[in-house]
């Protein structure tokens, strides 16, 4: 092979299980493709702050105000890692940023969705971060070396996420009728927008072919989805709960769950902006960022007049 | 047990009840207000600084009610009555506003990021003084709890130092604002210093820290950190108080509204 022969190289690697570095060569549209999907990623992570963060100041008890603090302040980490492997191809952390504030970059749109009741926090945990973690744990063993180190550091901490979502959900159903309802209107509620995280179905999704080519994804949105519902039509049954669909069967031959029809018009809409918080939660972000100028401008400043000291001390 | 001296007891209990409701008021107030950054920061690593600071003076908040809640369960074991349990959610959730004994300045509003962090170097320079000594307290458990905090205190007044330094000494306008926060804080810093019934009684046995003697190390503290930041302190400020024995600003009738929510449209759940 010729040495000089980049694109075949690079295939080579990625072929033969070499992750990819920022410095190593790469095609430009494989470059493009991760620095959309972290920061995505990354913008998913930070956005999704905002609808658990909706909860902290009213968890019904310390130990959850607790749990609930420290979970999301676990995904302002996560997005944290992002923004650095993201940084890595070349882009910066602010651009990254502005992209998101001017509604050009996208997040998951589950995070569009309001946050009704306490029963939510454990809905999110069991089936958002739930869902996360699959995607999350394929993404582990992704081609680009920084995003599947900062994937394994995430998924460390998505565990206790789930977790905690469930025991929440767990101690509602134990609870009184009131509890319960709240258990089971929460499931209601996230189920189906919790599906449509995986994306469109495999024959209406145009980047997974080259994904999976990259080895960027190693499962395909069906795959991945059909793995996540047959994970949680057994564990509903230890809440004593039902999701939402009528359809949901095990087939036997398949050994696998067979589960009812997405609403396709109502994940597009949410993507295009027409979710019940797509607004606010731009808003909030926006308003953040807006809020926080002078604060940044501030440190720029002190830091500036520091390093002049520091030199005139120097010298 | 002669009738006189369990009496005193008695009352030796509540003065320790009310000190360790003081105590624990303080860092919940705070902790709540500080939680509401969370997913609204200037910056994301200080999103994650004060929502970590959040974390731990709630942490502390907890032990706090635990042994209260331990001291009240066990006094209420020795009289016969059967009265519910009381927790540290009880204590946190189910007190009105005219109970609650948390200094007034933790109860006041976020504000700009400026007034967050000024009211967090304030609080904390003091709560670091107060940990200091309270680790020596005749009562055991408010001496581990004490010892156990003081490192994450140390860490929370270094970095609020820092933040009102860097804002003081930032831009024209990070000037401006952090004196006008300054302004609006100053009067709630005074209460903090001056005892309440329960420390009064509780100082002579050496359970309590005596706040009196703290203020001249807090203000030298302050004015140093003031001084490196370019800011004055206020003179001639009159002092608001009243929040340590439960006369609060409105503020916190909000704050308590929104945080018992759950626990008073559902009563008697477990969550
Ligand atoms: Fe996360
Ligand atoms: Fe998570």
């Amino acid at each position: 092979m010729d040495l000089h022969d980049f694109p075949a190289l690079f295939q080579q690697k990625i072929d033969s299980e070499t992750k990819i570095e920022p410095l190593d060569w790469m095609p430009d549209a494989y470059r493009k493709t991760l620095i959309r999907q972290i920061s995505q990623h990354a913008h998913s992570e930070v956005v999704g702050m905002l609808p658990e963060g909706n909860w902290i100041s009213r968890a019904p008890s310390l130990k959850r105000k607790a749990i609930l603090i420290a979970k999301v302040q676990d995904e302002a980490g996560h997005g944290l890692y992002l923004y650095s492997s993201c940084e890595t191809l070349g882009t910066s952390r602010e651009a990254t940023i502005n992209d998101l504030h001017s509604g050009k970059a996208k997040y998951s749109s589950i995070f569009n969705y309001p946050t009704l009741t306490w029963a939510d926090m454990g809905a999110i945990g069991w089936l958002v971060d739930g869902a996360a973690i699959l995607n999350q744990v394929m993404l582990c063993r992704t081609s680009y070396g920084p995003y599947a180190r900062a994937m394994v550091r995430i998924c460390k901490e998505e565990s206790f996420h789930q977790r905690q979502g469930f025991d929440i959900l767990y101690t509602l159903s134990k609870g009184t009728d009131e509890q319960k309802a709240m258990c089971q209107d929460a499931i209601n509620r996230w189920w189906w927008p919790s599906l449509m995280m995986f994306g469109p179905k495999d024959s209406e999704s145009n980047n997974t072919d080259q994904s999976m080519k990259w080895k960027i994804k190693r499962k395909t949105n069906d795959e991945l989805r059909q793995q996540f519902v047959d994970m949680c039509a057994e564990q509903v049954k230890v809440l004593n709960m039902t999701l939402p669909d009528q359809e949901l069967k095990w087939n036997t031959e398949t050994q696998h769950y067979d589960f009812g029809e997405i609403n396709w018009d109502e994940f597009w809409n949410v993507v295009k902006g027409n979710g019940p918080c797509n607004k606010e939660r731009l808003d909030a972000r926006r308003k953040a960022h807006d809020e926080g100028e002078w604060v940044r401008e501030a440190a720029k400043a002190y830091a500036k007049k520091r390093a002049g000291k520091n030199k005139h001390i120097a010298a | 047990m002669n009738k006189n001296s369990e009496i005193n007891t008695n009352n030796k209990n509540t003065f320790l009840t009310d000190y360790c409701l003081h105590l624990a008021d303080n860092s919940l107030i705070l902790a709540q207000r500080n939680s509401a950054w969370c997913g609204h920061g200037p910056i994301l690593e200080q999103d994650i600084a004060i929502t970590n600071i959040s974390l731990d003076i709630l942490g502390q908040a907890r032990n706090f009610y635990q042994y209260t809640a331990e001291i009240l369960n066990s006094s209420k074991n020795n009289s016969s009555a059967a009265v519910t349990e009381v927790t540290e959610d009880s204590l946190a959730f189910l007190r009105d506003n005219r109970e609650f004994k948390n200094c007034l300045l933790v109860e006041q509003e976020n504000g700009d990021w400026g007034k967050t962090i000024l009211r967090q170097f304030l609080f904390s320079n003091y709560q670091y003084l107060l940990y200091l000594q309270l680790q020596n307290s005749a009562d055991e458990k408010l001496a581990a709890i004490a010892t156990k905090a003081i490192k994450e205190v140390t860490y929370h007044l270094k970095w609020s130092s820092e933040w009102v330094i860097r804002l003081g000494d930032g831009t024209e306008e990070s000037h401006q604002r952090i004196t006008q926060s300054i302004h609006e804080l100053w009067p709630f810093t005074e209460e903090i210093f001056i005892n309440a019934k329960y420390e009064n009684e509780l100082t002579e046995d050496k359970i309590a820290v005596d706040v009196s003697v703290l203020k001249d190390a807090w203000y030298k503290k302050t004015a140093a950190i003031f001084a490196e930041a370019t800011l004055t302190i206020p003179e001639n400020v009159f002092a608001q108080k009243g929040g340590k024995h439960g006369a609060h600003t409105e503020k916190l009738g909000y704050i308590l509204a929104e945080m018992q929510f759950m626990q008073r449209a559902y009563p008697g759940c477990i969550w």
